[in-house]
């Protein structure tokens, strides 16, 4: 699973600009280049014994395998020695015999502590895996939507999926290898300078030699793995976005551009790529060949020292065996290395994620908002995206149980923005917002938008059938039900005429269904959920006025007892209200009826007086 | 064996480097053949003659043959993974190309989340072949011969003794991956399914909120891992008990050459020398056997994530240039439908019989319930589907005659599902045109009414909107779309119901920009709003797919037929009669 975000073309890759980052809780978009930390992070690494503590057993058990592997593996030379020098050297049958014995016994040794090793650790790290994974879900959805209109879903994805792989390896496997190896290599060279110290201290000249090598090639792997990792994210950027708008592309004819431009990142990716395989090429062969040049050290001082008398020739044997084992380690310890610094960097992303704070939580003492009957007010309300830039100014509004009111406003006057602050989606800068006199502050979130029908501007459904999105909002209800709440939008009309009913499934987004007939199905969906208050942000906008009066007569019959706002452009709509509201620049100018305000020529005559006036009478054409 | 046939068609242009890897694999395997020798000829000198300077010349050998060994292997390295990065370079190249050129028709039926692993999962998997399984298979039978062979010409009961055990070990090795193969297959799959809840639960967050339902969420996506969790606990389980067996297992020819062996050397069948290599070419062999196992998986894997990319690649676009498509220049802007039908699938026709003609410069306006056919009227005319019955033409020649991008150029289509990318509003505004200068963008947001409000915005055409638009209000977004598309100046435009989010008062500003701006434009209008409608040229009345009444205003009004019927039920609800009804 690779990293989708950025953006598609050249400048401001990487995430919005400069301003809005750090507000609301933007994740700081530079930080996914910081793809290596410090290999050891102690704020990462104290975050970590909390995820470890419920798995300790099965660490434990894996980290004794571990031991027992190692320990088993380290025994084989040993033995391969005695048996030459004590047994095959002074024809011993029986001790050869014993000896062979000991040798399977090793490996079972070893067979058994890699078993225990690999079942024990991937237990473990599945469980972690699981534990993040679920963790930073709900910890994402608990985030207000400021949140989310900085955030890119692909980056979030990038984070749930990479970087939480990344942890759980740096957990199960990295920091348990580096120390095991640093173990084992210790042990063989201690096995060594056991057997032969002079012999092993001349093999061992090798060990510098290969740790610088290694601390150079380091320093130039980490930049072309870093290169590596920024490349890739870009072409999956490009390749997602591109997609995504792949209907945009194609009106305007710009494929071929999006194909040399993606031919240009794809290609950047390419050279990085091949410049890290350069080096990581050279590290099978500078291993292979320090190891072999350790043999021949054996070979002429092993051999001049056993002709000398010095040595025993099972020694030598041994030895060699040993430099094979001994290098194994080395060569992992550097892949590690590189290992510790990706987990460290995703730990700390996860981490930052993890700790911001949702903007917008339930006060601790919290009430659940009992049934309500839907009286609405704002109160002296200010609001901002961003700070300083003030979107609704001073906003009192009462709305009565049982109204139904418009909300009515040229287009970025701030009506979506006025009923999105009832839902709690963002929070007021000044002033408050009572329910029942209950201030939403003081409710729990939950209990607050289960009593808030809200159909958004945008209909977005999810894929699936069109049964199911209905049901979303309500899941423990039946068929009827559905069809009751599709029938009363004027919705199952045009469903039942589909080839699959309401088992047609409606695409990504809903893409296989017309506008209309999306919004027909959001509307539907809040219908089921049957909520005390309705809140109707242009929900109809892409509805024929037939099938809309349809729905605004059943509106009628279901809005007895419920609070209804509903913000319409349409003078259908917006005179079957008991109340209009107007807002301009942020701020209510008028309230009233239609003809209340028709009579006072302002806002509202300006935008549908004259029009209504102008195009109903037959005749007066422009 | 089919899908590798035609991945290796695409590395068929680095068959050189693929050949040349090869030779160095070949090299480089077999300076590594020397070292065994050389160093169980030292361990027989010393016990025996003593010769001091054949140590040194082995030793010599030994570190000669390493350093050779090393540039050949470092050369099998590179060059393999320089053939492996640019056929993945290549595959994506074709993948974005093949699906950028793809009709609609393709992507409404694909998931981007599924396009996405394609591109990233599958061709990694595939890349991984080439980088690896392509030349490690024939390595590995390769090694096993040659070893063969020499432990054979050493002492051929030896051979026979511990050779015995490798077919049965590679034997084992495959059956695992046989079995685990599946099991892989399945977690792969899974991890898809969750990358898609977590992607869908994401992007519809807003639902999610207005509902309440973060803990209905929650709880599938925990199922969801809950399954992944436990298919990956039963892979786990597979390797665990069957990875360490194989090392056992390669651990018993072992002991038996040291048992056996062992019982020669002390009965001087054997020299010591020839023991330590026969176990040094016995451990040669050990992670060659153990990688086939890892090899067989990959082989299994890339077969199957060659299969969803060819899928990919092997898919014709439904809407095909004309080998002879000829290009159009600016066009005069006549739009003919000739007895047009056309469903998205097969089973149930979306319009059927429609005909109309549009002079050039006329004003249509497409009215009509929910569902009737409005939208894909307009997105026939850029060809974005193909007709199925009927022809569509412009100035009088068939749009499937021309080429796509000549007929596209001259027709701009607002969209009424408005997608905007992730960059600066002017970034998103200079979509289509990309020479265009500050001034063009300017003149072309002004006409869409989105000057003031932008100049409005501290970084004004800098700013940065949100993934798809999300920091702008609806009829910003409208606006935004909009003067993208004026932006491309085309002849025919077709604004599908794009000002729904606009206030009338504004719609009507932007319109008198728009007919101020070029004079003589086919203009085709979506909308619910009749007085827009009234000004019309030609009035299409759609029902389920067919044009029910088609003519002026009056025309219709006269008629006193369904769109009679509409428009006063407007006029009777614009004035509150409605409410006064009930
Ligand atoms: N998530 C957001 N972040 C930052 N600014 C926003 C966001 N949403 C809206 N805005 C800005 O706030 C202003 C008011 O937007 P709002 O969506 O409330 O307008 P509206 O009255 O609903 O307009 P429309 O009729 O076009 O939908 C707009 O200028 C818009 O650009
Ligand atoms: N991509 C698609 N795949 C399958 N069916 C589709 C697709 N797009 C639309 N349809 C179906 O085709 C019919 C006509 O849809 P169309 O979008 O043309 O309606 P419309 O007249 O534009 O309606 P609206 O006013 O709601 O936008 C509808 O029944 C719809 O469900
Ligand atoms: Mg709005
Ligand atoms: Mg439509």
């Amino acid at each position: 699973m690779s990293m989708w975000h950025g953006g598609w073309a050249g400048a401001h890759r990487g995430g919005p600009p400069p301003t809005s980052r750090g507000q609301h809780g933007a994740l700081d978009a530079e930080y996914d280049g910081d793809i290596l930390g410090a290999p050891y992070d102690a704020r990462v690494i104290r975050r970590l014994p909390k995820y470890l503590a419920p798995v300790k057993g099965w660490l434990a058990l894996g980290t004794f395998g571990i031991l027992l592997r190692s320990a088993a593996s380290l025994l084989v030379p040993f033995l391969v020695a005695i048996t030459t020098d004590r047994f095959i050297l002074t024809r011993d049958f029986s001790g050869l015999n014993i000896m062979v014995i000991a040798f399977i016994g090793a490996n079972l040794f070893m067979w058994l502590g890699q078993y225990l090793e690999s079942l024990f650790l991937a237990y473990a790290g599945e469980s972690i895996l699981f534990r993040l994974r679920t963790e930073m879900f709900d910890h994402l959805h608990r985030q207000p939507l400021s949140f989310f209109d900085h955030n890119k879903v692909g980056k979030l994805m990038s984070r749930v999926q990479n970087d939480i792989s990344q942890v759980q390896e740096l957990v199960t496997n990295d920091i348990i290898s580096i120390i095991t190896s640093a173990l084992m290599l210790i042990a063989i060279a201690a096995f060594m300078i056991a057997m032969n110290p002079s012999l092993a201290l001349i093999t061992l000249v090798v060990v510098p030699a290969l740790g610088i090598i290694m601390f150079i090639w380091q320093k130039y792997a980490l930049r072309a793995f870093l290169r590596v990792r920024e490349a890739i994210a870009q072409v999956n950027d490009q390749f997602q976005e591109n997609i995504s708008g792949v209907r945009v592309a194609q009106s305007m004819s710009r494929e071929r551009v999006n194909i040399q431009q993606f031919e240009g990142v794809n290609q950047a990716n390419l050279r990085a790529n091949v410049g890290a395989a350069r080096l990581q090429a050279m590290m099978m062969p500078t291993v292979e060949i320090l190891t072999n040049v350790a043999f021949a050290i054996v070979l002429v001082v092993g051999g001049f020292q056993v002709l000398d008398g010095v040595a025993k020739p099972g020694v030598m044997l041994g030895f060699l065996l040993y430099i094979q084992r001994f290098f194994q380690p080395v060569q992992e310890m550097a892949g590690l290395y590189t290992e510790l610094q990706r987990g460290m960097a995703s730990g700390n992303r996860i981490f930052e994620l993890l700790d911001i704070r949702p903007e917008i939580t339930d006060s601790r003492d919290a009430i659940e908002l009992p049934a309500v009957k839907g009286e609405v007010r704002f109160d002296g309300v200010s609001f901002a995206y961003e700070p300083g830039n003030e979107i609704l100014h001073d906003i009192n509004l009462k709305i009565n149980p049982g109204e139904t009111v418009a909300i009515i406003g040229r287009t970025g006057a701030g009506k979506s923005s006025l009923t999105g602050l009832i839902a709690r989606f963002y929070e007021v800068e000044k002033g408050k917002i009572t329910i029942d006199g209950y201030d939403i502050r003081s409710v729990s979130q939950q209990s607050l938008r289960r009593q808030i029908g809200v159909v958004p501007q945008e209909p977005f459904l999810f894929s699936g059938t069109i049964e199911e999105n209905i049901r979303y909002g309500h899941p423990g209800s039946d068929h009827d039900d559905v069809v009751n709440a599709a029938k009363a939008v004027g919705a199952h009309e045009f469903i039942v005429h589909l080839e699959e009913g309401y088992d047609t499934s409606v695409g990504e987004r809903g893409g296989s269904l017309s506008a209309g007939q999306r919004q027909l199905v959001c509307l539907a969906r809040a219908m089921l959920a049957s909520p005390p208050i309705l809140i109707l942000d242009e929900a109809t906008s892409s509805v024929d006025t037939t099938t809309e009066r349809i729905m605004q007569r059943s509106l009628r019959r279901l809005a007895k007892g419920r609070t209804c706002i509903i913000i319409a452009h349409r003078l259908s709509t917006v005179t079957s209200t008991d109340r209009i509201i107007a807002l301009e620049h942020g701020r209510i100018v008028e309230m009233g009826t239609h003809r209340e305000l028709l009579a006072k020529r302002g806002l509202y005559y300006e935008m549908f007086g004259a029009l209504a006036a102008q195009d109903l009478q037959p005749g007066l054409a422009s | 064996m089919k899908v590798l046939l035609r991945l290796g068609i695409f590395a068929r242009k680095y068959w050189g480097l693929l050949a040349l890897a090869f030779l160095c694999l070949l090299a480089s395997t077999a300076f590594s053949l020397i070292v065994p020798r050389m160093l169980g000829r030292g361990i027989d000198v010393v016990l025996s003659s003593g010769d001091r300077s054949f140590l040194v010349v082995a030793a010599a050998v030994v570190i000669g043959a390493a350093v050779l060994r090393g540039l050949t292997g470092y050369g099998n390295t590179y060059l393999a993974q320089l053939v492996s990065q640019k056929t993945s370079y290549d595959l994506r190249n074709a993948l974005f190309e093949r699906l950028q050129r793809l009709s609609f028709a393709y992507h409404d039926k694909v998931q981007t989340g599924q396009l996405m692993s394609r591109a990233t999962v599958d061709v990694e998997a595939v890349r991984i072949f080439f980088g690896m399984g392509l030349l490690g298979i024939p390595q590995t039978v390769i090694l096993f011969i040659v070893i063969a062979t020499i432990l054979v010409m050493m002492d051929w009961k030896l051979a026979l003794l511990s050779l015995l055990f490798m077919p049965a070990i590679a034997w084992r090795a495959i059956k695992v991956s046989q079995r685990l193969v599946p099991i892989w297959l399945k977690v792969q799959q899974l991890m898809g399914a969750l990358g898609t809840t977590l992607q869908e639960s994401l992007t519809g967050v807003r639902v999610v909120k207005a509902f309440a339902n973060e803990q209905g969420e929650s709880r599938k996506f925990s199922t969801d891992a809950r399954v992944l969790y436990d298919t990956d606990i039963d892979a786990t389980r597979q390797m665990a008990v069957n990875m360490p067996m194989m090392l056992f297992l390669l651990s018993l020819p072992v002991s038996l050459i040291l048992w056996y062996g062992g019982r020669q050397v002390i009965t001087q069948q054997l020299t010591l020398g020839d023991l330590t290599q026969f176990i040094l070419y016995l451990g040669m062999l050990a992670s060659p056997v153990r990688r086939l196992g890892f090899l067989v998986m990959n082989l299994s894997r890339t077969v199957s994530a060659g299969q969803r990319i060819l899928e990919i690649l092997d898919t014709e676009t439904q809407v095909k240039e004309k080998p002879g498509a000829v290009e159009f220049g600016k066009v005069k802007g006549q739009v003919t439908f000739d007895n047009v039908s056309f469903g998205y699938d097969v089973m149930s026709p979306t319009l059927k019989n429609v005909t109309f003609d549009v002079q050039p410069g006329k004003l249509v306006a497409l009215l009509g319930g929910s569902g009737s056919g409005k939208s894909t009227i307009a997105n026939l005319i850029p060809r974005f589907y193909d007709v199925s019955a009927g022809r569509i033409m412009v100035d009088g020649v068939d749009v499937r005659d021309v080429t796509l991008n000549s007929l596209r150029r001259n027709v701009g289509i607002v969209q009424q599902d408005i997608f905007l990318f992730s960059a600066t509003i002017r970034e998103n505004i200079a979509y289509g045109a990309l020479n265009a200068s500050m001034e063009d963008i300017i003149a072309a947001s002004k006409a869409a009414h989105l000057h003031d409000f932008i100049a409005g915005l501290p970084e004004g055409y800098d700013t940065w909107v949100g993934e798809r638009g999300v920091t702008l209000s609806g009829g910003e977004k409208q606006r935004l779309a909009i003067a993208r598309t004026l932006l491309v100046n085309p002849r025919i435009l077709i604004l599908d119901d794009s000002m729904s989010s606009v206030d009338a008062q504004t719609e009507r500003l932007i319109r008198e920009a728009l007919a101020k701006l070029i004079k003589g434009r086919t203009t085709f209008i979506i909308t619910h709003r009749l007085p827009i409608i009234r000004n019309a040229d030609l009035i299409l009345m759609l029902k389920n797919g067919e044009i029910v009444e088609k003519g002026k205003h009056n025309e219709l009004m006269a008629k006193r037929g369904l769109y009679h019927q509409i428009y006063q039920t407007q006029l009777a609800a614009s004035e509150g009669k409605e409410l006064a009804e009930e």
